[in-house]
């Protein structure tokens, strides 16, 4: 009987759990779990400070779970070392674990630049956790006379703003790139969601990052002071990698994985928002630090660990997101020539290179994106099929009948 | 596993799936009072151009891209069928950017809603099928089409 160990319980986790599963019910699997509970959905966070979910509805998996796929949970266990020569895992209670494969699924941690003076400010938080969520919650309370101050303008930052707005008293936020969502957006497109979040009561300070906090006050970069009870820091993620570091793997900005998630370590594969993995509209290596990323690694780590032979070579970053109602997707590299279509609030570009689509942003029309997607995704040559994207909405009618005779004639 | 299928060269576009698809997922027994004066969102729609139409609905696939890519875990695949519980959704429109078949889209609330086969709703077997003048859908057993 095998025995399976997976450092970490999120959603990286679960697709291990299930990939081994799908072709082996016997062995042993232990998951050691930083966190003292079940996987949870851990994008929903800002959805539960908002009120669109809550903590029942937030949970990933159901109550069984664990139990119906027979595995041990240690919960609130930290893997301190791995012993890839006596294939041993150490716990932070002093007890070792056995493994005959390994996952690592350790995921990612808030970046928290040394900034000057930190410790002087009472209620600030990070955004990553549930328990950051509950904590965030609790220091906002039910008087709605918080101001707070939002360092980062990323994804985390700004669901963050969205998610508290009917909390707090003000949210100012401020990033010291020139727009908001700078890893996912270019200048123009940015500019169209910033407005929008300004309208519904968010404001900015751009180009502009605090460098010094005395209590409930930051000195900026420009010189300005703003006043705030409440100091929330989303400034950056960084992988979790320093257990395979330590051992002896390769690792990068994430822990490198081939595309059957194998580390260099024997044995050890590694999956989810820890790793560098491939990114195929870029074809190089980058962290996929996303949700439905960390899923398809772990499954396809999993079915290796039980001996299967699977393959992820199609990843790619992707987004969808929205903030008051305005929403949009991204997807791929932005490369090559860019076409664009714009009416008010919808913006849509596209990335065309070699005779692939490489990437978009969408904002405000979204509709069927996802065959987009897969053409970036899949490598379709788009001479294959009449592609006009700029001019109107994502439909299958791009493609030739006989493609679309396979593709949604028969079994997919 | 029995499957939704269209047979593009049938499909004449008149868009009465959709109707019977909203009608048969409205709950009510009225089908005026379900879809008379309302925008309808219905579970199929028909897409195409001035040459071509056909109707799309999801494709229960074998490894489905929406069920690994659901931030909330709300999207799960049993006995074949690929379903959405519509309480843990909250609308983040991942599964849009992931379906590679369009076969996704929000319903009236802004919550996804996606083809279940009429499993579970009072029609017991697709309406979209049954409702088709022109027997262009079809509910049946395929083989995969390469």
């Amino acid at each position: 009987m095998k025995r399976y160990v997976i450092i970490g319980n999120g959603t990286a986790a679960v697709g291990c759990i299930e990939g081994i599963r799908a072709a082996d019910r016997e062995g042993a699997i232990t998951v050691v779990s930083g966190e003292a509970r079940p996987v949870y959905s851990r994008p929903l966070i800002s959805y539960y400070l908002e009120g669109k979910t809550d903590l029942e509805r937030m949970k990933y998996r159901s109550d069984t779970f664990y139990a119906d796929n027979g595995c041990q949970v240690l919960y609130g266990r930290k893997a301190t070392e791995i012993d890839p020569a006596q294939k041993t895992v150490q716990l932070d209670d002093g007890t070792a674990l056995a493994y005959d494969k390994l996952c690592v699924a350790a995921g990612s941690r808030s970046f928290v630049p040394p900034f000057a003076g930190l410790d002087s400010v009472k209620d600030r938080f990070t955004f990553i956790t549930l328990d950051d969520a509950l904590s965030l919650e609790q220091a906002l309370g039910t008087g709605r006379d918080k101001r707070v101050l939002i360092v980062g303008a990323g994804l985390i930052g700004l669901k963050c703003a969205e998610g508290i707005i009917d909390r707090a008293k003000s949210i100012t936020v401020c990033d010291l790139a020139d727009r908001v969502l700078s890893s996912i957006l270019d200048a123009e497109c940015a500019a169209v969601v910033q407005q929008h979040l300004e309208a519904h009561g968010i404001a900015f300070m751009l180009s502009d990052t605090a460098v010094k906090f005395d209590g409930g006050c930051a000195e900026m970069k420009s010189g300005r002071n703003v006043e705030f009870d409440v100091l929330v820091l989303a400034v950056g993620v960084r992988a979790n990698t320093e257990l395979v570091k330590a051992a002896g793997g390769s690792v990068n900005r994430g822990i490198i994985v081939n595309e059957k998630l194998e580390t260099d370590l024997p044995d050890v594969y590694a999956a989810g928002d820890c790793t560098e993995g491939f990114d195929a509209s870029l074809g190089d290596r980058r962290v996929l630090a996303i949700l439905p990323n960390a899923y398809a690694q772990g499954q396809t780590a999993g079915t290796n660990m039980a001996g299967g032979d699977k393959v992820l070579d199609n990843a790619i970053p992707m987004n969808s997101i929205g903030f008051f109602r305005l929403h949009m997707m991204t997807a791929g590299s932005y490369t090559g020539e860019m076409t664009e279509t714009r009416n008010g609030q919808t913006l849509r570009r596209f990335f065309v290179k070699d005779g692939l689509l490489k990437g978009f942003m969408l904002i405000g029309d979204t509709v069927r994106a996802g065959i987009y997607t897969s053409l970036i995704r899949d490598r379709i040559p788009l001479e294959t099929l009449e592609f006009g994207p700029a001019a109107h909405e994502a439909t299958s009618a791009m493609y030739t009948r006989e493609t679309r005779r396979k593709k949604y004639g028969g079994v997919v | 596993m029995k499957r939704v299928y269209v047979n593009e060269e049938w499909c004449l576009g008149c868009h009465l799936c959709e109707y019977n698809c909203a009608f048969a997922n409205s709950g009510l027994e009225d089908m005026v009072l379900a879809l008379k004066g309302r925008k309808i969102f219905p579970r199929i729609h028909v897409e195409g151009d001035d040459r071509i139409t056909f109707a799309v609905s999801c494709r229960h696939c074998t490894d489905p891209l929406c069920v690994k890519s659901c931030i909330a875990g709300a999207i799960s695949k049993r006995d074949g069928v690929v379903k959405i519980d519509r309480t843990k959704c909250v609308g983040c429109l991942t599964c849009v950017l992931v379906c590679p078949y369009g076969a996704l889209a929000p319903g009236e609330d802004g919550i996804m809603q996606k083809c279940e086969l009429c499993l579970e709703n009072s029609c017991g077997a697709p309406a979209c099928v049954t409702g088709c003048p022109n027997k262009a859908i079809v509910y049946e057993e395929r083989g995969g089409a390469e």
